[in-house]
């Protein structure tokens, strides 16, 4: 009924939505949505590094947003620049040095519109693999570390008095973080992913009284944004990363109604 | 009295130093099981800063800190939560620990708030978030409780209230308790040690000692100076609007 490439865009981008779902909801909670956008940018320096050295693409995207993260970390140890500006400064000279070096690789012809936007056409079966595997492997993580992280999320230093070690717990979500741009690149690219992090999670906050909700709605938000889009782009053959972000815009906007309503019965 | 391995924490000479001024330096203190040990002093005295050094909040601290225990509850002073996250009170009990319901409940029923259990933690008052807190702190079954204020915004009775039930809580727990608290009257009389601080440790012992210490009581007579001279006894030095001591 569909074409493969169809089938193998829902796999992974129901695969995306399960990790960027709970991951999102900290970068709501934690404020780090310029964070990720950062991290995001950088992304592309590791995607032209991918094709120059024929790396792996998802691997050579990680090391490099985890690199950035690491100078981003020693930079806010070492200036009295604030966050903002420091991440600002990394994001944006990241994506010019991967700009430049792609002008160097004259001899591959890049989808930068791809790279940019993500490409449905491009999700290939061992992008599968690397989706769920990894994905797999986030989830686990974050769920070991969830009582330290939520726990200084909330407050840090309670979290430190009684003994959680919220600074590894940080550390480790950082990591996370690039690993969860590294697995949806290809899939939703590099200016949109940020959005499929924070728009599930923010529609969840609007209609979630616990956090373990929010998680679950961000989740649920999350999938049907992948279904909604990918259906849409399929029917009126819009691309596929702006037409899921587009999908959870809607239901971010329906989750407001939803606000509205409680507020009036509880009137 | 005391055998080594009673004592849950022990600052040795402990001061931390912010942009170059100490908050607070020379602190020695040892807190026992079974003990309260409580810190008077004024504002900006170093009260909260010590109980962030006992704590291992701070880390790099002049002198030592020795934690024998990593069972701790604590209340903060001032606790910066972000109401944006959907946080009950359930979730917030659960903070850093799984406790059973059971026992949630009984906590929380102990500082008079299981009504509010599942409330959003954003739309309590300030005195139904102090006993969330206290609540929080002692379901955890800690062996070291530290207290900053504990009853602030809570209204007289309950003050008492909570100041009981702390005590009854280090007794029956058998926990060391580090108790910050302006309210002398309630405080002294359940309290085995006092520090009073200043900046620095300005004297410390029992409280009958502490209250001795000094030479209101020759001006007040006895019943002030166990009560009221603890807090307002004479210094043998003052401070410069710098926070530098001067001898008398």
């Amino acid at each position: 009924m569909f074409d493969d490439f169809f089938i193998r865009a829902l796999i992974a981008g129901l695969g995306i939505a399960l990790v960027t779902g709970p991951l999102g909801c900290f970068v709501v909670w934690r404020r780090l949505s310029y964070f990720g956008d950062t991290l995001a940018h950088s992304a592309l320096l590791g995607v032209t590094l991918a094709y120059s050295f024929e790396l792996n693409i998802a691997l050579s995207v990680f090391i490099i947003s985890s690199l950035i993260a690491l100078i981003l970390i020693q930079l806010q140890k070492k200036t009295n620049l604030p966050g903002d500006a420091l991440l600002g400064l990394l994001a944006h000279s990241s994506l010019a040095v991967g700009l430049v070096v792609i002008g160097f690789l004259t001899f591959i012809r890049f989808d930068i519109m791809g790279l940019l936007f993500g490409d449905i056409l491009a999700v290939t079966t061992d992008d599968l693999l690397i989706i769920w595997t990894g994905g797999a492997v986030i989830l686990l993580v974050l769920k070991l570390i969830w009582k330290p992280l939520f726990a200084s999320t909330v407050n840090y230093e309670l979290a430190e008095a009684e003994g959680l070690n919220p600074d590894r717990a940080k550390a480790i979500f950082t990591i996370l973080m690039a690993a969860v741009i590294a697995i949806s690149i290809k899939m939703v690219g590099l200016l949109l992913i940020t959005g499929m992090l924070i728009i599930p999670a923010a529609m969840a906050r609007n209609i979630s009284d616990s956090p373990q909700k929010m998680v679950l709605f961000s989740i649920i938000g999350g999938l049907l944004s992948v279904l909604l889009g990918l259906f849409s782009s399929l029917e009126f053959n819009t691309s596929s990363g702006p037409s899921i972000i587009m999908a959870s815009l809607i239901l971010f906007i329906l989750s407001l109604f939803n606000i509205k309503q409680s507020i009036k019965l509880k009137n | 009295m005391s055998s080594e391995n009673s004592t849950l924490v022990k600052l040795n000479n402990a001061g931390f130093k912010q942009n170059d001024k100490w908050l607070v330096e020379g602190v020695s203190l040892t807190v026992e099981k079974g003990k309260i040990v409580t810190l008077i002093g004024p504002n900006g005295s170093g009260k909260s800063t010590t109980a962030k050094i006992a704590l291992g909040i701070y880390k790099n601290i002049e002198g030592s800190v020795e934690k024998y225990t990593n069972k701790v509850g604590y209340v903060p002073q001032k606790i910066s939560i972000d109401w944006t996250l959907p946080l009950r009170v359930y979730d917030f009990m659960l903070l850093t620990e799984n406790i059973k319901d059971e026992v949630i409940d009984e906590a929380l029923t102990l500082t008079g708030v299981i009504h509010l259990k599942n409330k959003n933690l954003g739309n309590l008052s300030g005195g139904e978030f102090q006993r969330v807190l206290i609540a929080r702190a002692i379901s955890k079954k800690p062996e070291l409780l530290v207290l900053d204020e504990p009853v602030q915004g809570v209204d007289y009775t309950g003050e008492i209230a909570l100041y009981e039930l702390i005590k009854r809580i280090s007794d029956t727990l058998n926990c060391g308790i580090l108790l910050i608290s302006h309210d002398l009257h309630t405080v002294m009389t359940a309290t085995d040690h006092v520090v009073c601080l200043n900046g620095h440790v300005c004297c410390s012992g029992s409280p009958m000692d502490v209250a001795k210490n000094n030479e209101y009581k020759t001006l007040f007579g006895e019943q002030a100076s166990q009560i009221l001279s603890v807090y307002e006894h004479k210094h043998d030095h003052v401070h410069s609007d710098k926070g530098e001591i001067k001898k008398n």
